[in-house]
């Protein structure tokens, strides 16, 4: 399944959040969404899961949702947003319970779903007992056992230490090399944008407007940490970003 | 486990003092009775079989009025942190209704329920209910948001995203707002009794009282105020079980 924003604008009591935005997210791609804070980047995820209506345009969704998935749109939130009451087996079960899965067929998923994430020896751990890491591990667990069509992921990785950052890049990495997934990755970091995307969707500040697509041709297994090309087009990225940055700080400041 | 023994040594400490002076005549026996007197009145309350006499309706009253007030109480706060329209209509009314000193409206409440046990259910259920309506819907309202978005997100069903996030997600404010109703229960349960009841610890403590039996007033206050360890004891041991998840 694909996804195509059609000339998406959209404001906030007058003010302009959004102006203008063509975006096509193919299917089997990371598509990364960076910006400058407040540019709506945030806004723009939240229509493409449907959470948000846009006041112009359209967001159109091409093709069918593979047979098996659940819910086409799954969103990765910043905070985990696991509960704290269940455990990691019981997080992941949550989202399958409504589905009618339960018993024999929903371990088996959850089973087969911790082993893809690396956390089958925490089934029985409760979210406190777990690192940031591990958390937003349980979480993309979570959205992947669903089998969507589109993942939309908000920020997963900025409320963690750069470590942290390094290692569930690589574990995202190995996911998809795995089994590709579509996914709309929204960050303010230039690092994981050049790390994770195909395409590299750079927005103006507010309100925003798309400026450039990068397109990454470099299969993502073969980036690493520190690849002089990737610092090549982090640095463009940056340029091409730095004064909006700049004009969107001031902004803030005068109010 | 040093800490919990510290409560009891104030205690033992406070009794020890309280004993002493009174057997010195630091404290005139006017003032407070020797606290091994209380104990001797409290064995002969439990081998005349007063005790029971008066702790079992008190404790039913208690029960059945603490029961239907804190089910209501949960409920429509429940009601209310789930609809914005049910919460509009009842904030002011429970606003208005709080501040109320509900042993004023006993005389009412006999007029309706009758001068038996249906009026002193029915002033530890109301007694009960507003502080219950008050935490659980405050309980409600303080749910993560972003819990509940998440449920949306994976397009659980209304139902599912009240009992398996909302609610479990409530319950630390609920059994925190219990045990405050819980103890306003205990204190209304006393006035009650106070006013219109031949038997009740409350009538007990009254009848000690006018007849300035130190001794037996000083049983009755114990037995309250066991009442209340007690119960703040089941709660404790249900917030246990139900909250393990928190650390």
């Amino acid at each position: 399944m694909e996804l195509r924003l059609r000339g998406v604008g959209h404001g906030y009591g007058g003010r302009e959040v959004l102006r203008g935005i063509d975006l096509d997210i193919p299917a089997g791609q990371i598509v990364c969404i960076v910006g400058p804070s407040g540019c709506g980047k945030s806004t723009l995820l939240r229509m493409m899961g449907g959470l948000e209506e846009p006041d112009l345009g359209e967001v159109l969704q091409v093709g069918q949702a593979p047979e098996d998935c659940l819910n086409p749109l799954t969103y990765i939130f910043q905070d985990f947003a696991l509960l704290p009451w269940r455990t990691v087996a019981g997080n992941v079960s949550l989202v399958l319970e409504d589905h009618e899965i339960k018993g024999v067929d929903a371990s088996a998923m959850i089973k087969d779903v911790l082993q893809r994430t690396r956390l089958s020896d925490f089934a029985d751990t409760l979210p406190r007992q777990l690192s940031g890491g591990m958390k937003q591990r349980v979480a993309i667990a979570r959205a992947l056992v669903v089998n969507p069509a589109v993942m939309l992921m908000d920020e997963p990785l900025s409320a963690l230490d750069s470590q942290t950052r390094e290692l569930l890049m690589d574990d995202l990495i190995s996911l998809w090399t795995r089994t590709p997934f579509t996914a709309v990755y929204v960050t303010h970091n230039l690092a994981e944008a050049v790390r994770l995307g195909h395409r590299i969707v750079v927005l103006s500040r507010r309100p925003g407007e798309v400026r450039e697509v990068v397109t990454l041709e470099k299969p993502l297994e073969a980036r690493a940490y520190g690849d002089a090309d990737l610092e090549v087009k982090q640095k463009h990225l940056w340029e091409l970003m730095r004064a909006e940055a700049a004009a969107a700080d001031a902004e803030l400041i005068g109010g | 486990m040093t800490r919990r023994w510290v409560g009891f040594a104030v205690f033992l400490v406070l009794l020890l003092a309280v004993e002493w002076g009174t057997r010195t005549g630091f404290i005139s026996p006017l003032t407070l009775p020797k606290p091994s007197d209380v104990l001797q009145t409290f064995a002969e309350l439990y081998s005349s079989g007063l005790l029971f006499q008066h702790l079992l309706p008190s404790l039913s009253r208690l029960a059945v009025g603490a029961a239907l007030g804190a089910s209501l109480g949960i409920g429509v706060g429940l009601l209310m942190g789930l609809f914005s329209f049910i919460r509009a209509g009842l904030v002011p009314l429970v606003a208005a209704i709080f501040p109320i000193p509900k042993i004023a409206l006993l005389p009412l409440f006999v007029i309706w329920f009758g001068i038996d046990e249906g009026s002193k259910y029915a002033l530890i259920a109301f007694g009960t209910f507003t502080p219950t309506v008050v935490a659980t819907y405050a309980a409600v309202d303080n749910v993560d948001r972003t819990l509940i978005r998440m449920g949306q997100s994976f397009g659980l069903s209304w139902l599912s995203i009240v009992r398996k996030i909302v609610l479990p997600g409530a319950m630390p404010g609920i059994l925190a707002g219990l045990r405050i109703s819980l103890a306003i229960a205990i204190i209304l349960l006393v006035a009650a009794e106070m006013l219109g009841a031949e038997y009740g610890i409350g009538a007990y403590i009254l009848e000690a009282g006018s007849l300035y039996d130190l001794e037996r007033l000083f049983a009755g206050v114990v037995i309250l105020s066991v009442l209340g360890v007690l119960v703040s004891a089941v709660i404790g041991a249900i917030e246990k079980r139900v909250l393990n998840w928190r650390s």
